[in-house]
């Protein structure tokens, strides 16, 4: 960090725009940076490139037609948010799924969170001139997306996961397939930790860069990788279980400040690695113990809650995503409102930002790994 | 830990003056309803007193109830260190609705609160930069999670509905 | 191919109206505004990258419209985004070509009926040739608006039609 009060000479402040239309905002985010020289004073994000009225969708549609709508959201983790929404409905409806219904959601999640981090890191080695570990991330992923598509037909928005159950049971192939890929998987993070997150220039570009203390992340209310990788061990997973989470052996990886300081970029970047790890041990555990039964038997046939309302959340790969659904007693719900993670975590740029230079913003805003379509919903 | 209920004995103690009210009859969870203008004081205690300790706010969501006549806010608060969570909810009235911000308390709120501006007109007092988030800053049509909200036809010569 | 099925009779010399040369070089080589806007641009990034190679079709993303031939309208376009594009699709040097990928551009998709924020396809701001169905499209169906434009960019003529 550079001291901006001590340069003798004061220039004129100087605001920049970076965006809408930039390669590395990580989708239609505007930055308004006001640069002393090309030290940055201020970051003030405008948002709203991308707002698709998801809350206003979901007082018109009945609760099974906002499925798809939710995959909509941070599309890079759908069945994430799938799974949120299922657990809030069945904790307002007060179901209980069967047990294979509960396996097969967690395999997806935990699929979906390797396939979302690998674009994170992809995309993140990109902002920082890295191309290649972009590729290896690519073809790592595409297996992933493979594995979803023998099992939904979809390859990014599933309409998998329903309320009460799931749309499919599993392809007779995907169990195999998926120990195949696991197998296939783990050298391949040695390798990208020997082409990136070791990589010399690498960490000279992140280490030290955008360091969040943890009290500052909990007060804004960071969830997530990037409240881990400030050194807590906070993960809903753990701490508020649900589905059949408490049922696995994992750990949960936070941020050593092994090359700089405890919750800089690296951190950040670093403990995602770790949970792809992590993710890998849930998903062998849950194929040995995968159950049979109907996936189908619980879905109710007209969803028509009591009045009331219900906060559910889950641990997606961005942090903790909540539903807050209030129901009238129809079959509509009478407001749903998300609680993304992104659009939590997108207000601390100002703070990680201030006093770095402009090509710092790149590493900072790659690092807390934000998806537009969940920020502005 | 504590539960909604140890959690209200313990704000009534400190606000022998405010009023507060538990609802606990809905399926799943309990809130308490509190004044909209003192919410920040309310939040205060809440985020200092060390045996509440909330020192997270995950959600803050307006809602409009129409039948009502008013618009409110409901708070989703979580103590990271004590694993207890707690719901508030606050009533405005429809036509001036004005809540006391707490944007000093969880730096968070700032934006959920700006989204409940955008998307409610609920004005939040102290709030340091309300403006619109999500919509754009020339929208004048009004505020579109109202359940009486006309969309209208034209926007900057683009036509809106399909 | 236009030139490749031309037989070299002499020398290195080949012989070609210029209109097939000048769509020949305009369709093989059609740079990218490197901009995407929501889940379609996932699906757009995922046919640059390794599995499906944009590349081969001579498709190289550009950070700046100014070098760019084509833009790929990649997901929802907002109201707010809408005068945006508009700019950036006035910065892009002649000949452009707009795809319009996905049902959100096209039309509004999903978001058609109840999004007040959502502009109810592409072609209300720019012209569009060629649309790709899908929600969001496989990268072989973009692969194949591609080259269902290369296709169109062969059949240009120098020549004004008479009336």
């Amino acid at each position: 960090m550079i001291n901006t009060k001590s340069s003798a000479i004061r220039t004129e402040e100087m605001v920049l725009n970076m965006g809408p239309q930039h390669p590395s905002t990580h989708g239609v985010l505007r930055l308004e940076l006001a640069l002393e020289g090309e030290i940055i004073t201020k970051v003030t994000p405008h948002i709203g490139y991308l707002h698709r009225c998801f809350e206003k969708h979901c007082e018109a549609m009945t609760y099974p037609q906002i499925v798809p709508y939710t995959d909509r959201m941070d599309y890079l983790a759908s069945m994430g948010n799938e799974l949120g929404y299922a657990v809030a409905m069945e904790k307002l409806l007060g179901i209980e799924v069967p047990q294979r219904v509960e396996y097969i959601r967690v395999i997806m999640a935990e699929l979906q969170r390797i396939a979302s981090h690998l674009v994170a890191l992809g995309t993140y080695g990109a902002d920082i001139g890295a191309f290649t570990p972009f590729l290896y991330c690519f073809r790592d992923r595409e297996k992933i997306l493979h594995l979803f598509e023998i099992t939904c037909g979809a390859r990014l928005l599933y309409n998998y996961i329903w309320v009460g159950g799931l749309s499919h049971d599993l392809h007779p192939d995907f169990v195999r397939k998926t120990r195949d890929f696991i197998k296939e998987f783990k050298p391949t993070i040695k390798e990208l930790n020997d082409i990136l997150s070791y990589n010399k220039i690498f960490i000279d570009r992140t280490a030290n860069v955008g360091i969040l203390p943890v009290k500052t992340a909990i007060n804004f209310g960071v969830s997530g990788p990037n409240l881990r990788a400030s050194g807590i061990k906070w993960d809903i997973r753990k701490d508020d279980p649900y589905s059949v989470y408490s049922k696995f052996d994992f750990d949960i990886p936070v941020g050593k400040g092994t090359h700089g300081t405890v919750g800089d970029s690296w951190d950040r970047y670093f403990v995602r690695i770790l949970e792809m790890e992590e993710s890998l041990k849930i998903i062998e555990q849950a194929l040995d113990q995968l159950p049979d039964g109907d996936v189908q038997s619980a879905i109710p046939k007209r969803i028509k809650p009591n009045a009331g309302h219900v906060y559910g959340r889950v641990e997606n790969p961005r942090g903790e995503l909540g539903y807050f659904i209030i129901s009238d007693g129809s079959t509509t719900p009478y407001r749903v409102k998300v609680r993304a993670p992104s659009f939590v975590t997108l207000q601390i740029l100002g703070e990680l930002c201030k006093g770095y230079m402009i090509a710092d913003v790149i590493t900072i805003l790659g690092s807390i790994d934000i998806v537009l379509g969940e920020i502005d919903r | 830990m504590k539960n909604t209920e140890e959690i209200l004995q313990a704000l009534k103690e400190n606000f022998p003056d405010f009023s507060f009210e538990l609802k606990s009859d809905l399926p799943v969870e309990g809130f308490i309803i509190c004044n909209p203008l003192v919410i920040d004081k309310i939040s205060h205690f809440l985020h200092d007193n060390p045996e509440l300790n909330f020192d997270s706010l995950i959600n803050l969501s307006g809602v409009d109830e129409i039948k009502a006549n008013q618009l409110s806010v409901y708070y989703h608060l979580e103590s990271t260190e004590l694993k207890h969570k707690l719901v508030l909810k606050v009533v405005t009235d429809r036509n001036s609705p004005e809540v006391a911000s707490v944007t000093d308390i969880w730096k968070g709120a700032n934006w959920h609160e700006r989204e409940a501006y955008d998307m409610f007109g609920i004005k939040f007092l102290n709030h340091p930069d309300l403006r619109r988030i999500l919509m754009p800053y020339d929208w004048e049509a009004g505020h579109p999670l109202r359940k009486d909200y006309e969309n209208p036809e034209f926007y900057q010569g683009m036509k809106v509905p399909f | 191919m236009g030139l490749l099925d031309k037989e070299f009779t002499d020398g290195n010399i080949v012989i070609a109206k210029a209109e097939d040369l000048m769509n020949w070089a305009r369709l093989s080589s059609l740079w990218q505004v490197s901009f995407g806007l929501a889940c379609c641009a996932i699906e757009m990034m995922a046919t640059s990258a390794s599995h499906y190679d944009f590349d081969r079709f001579g498709v190289i993303p550009r950070p700046s419209p100014r070098h760019a031939d084509i833009i790929i309208i990649s997901g929802t376009v907002t109201l707010k985004m809408a005068t945006r594009i508009k700019r950036l699709y006035e910065q892009m040097p002649e000949p452009k070509y707009i795809i319009s990928m996905g049902s959100c551009s096209n039309s509004g998709g999903p978001y058609w009926e109840h999004g007040y924020h959502v502009l109810k396809g592409i072609d209300r701001v720019i012209p569009v040739d060629v649309y790709v169905p899908g929600c969001p499209p496989r990268p072989e169906a973009l692969l194949e608006g591609l080259i269902k434009l290369q296709e169109k960019i062969r059949k240009t003529s120098l020549v004004k039609k008479s009336t």
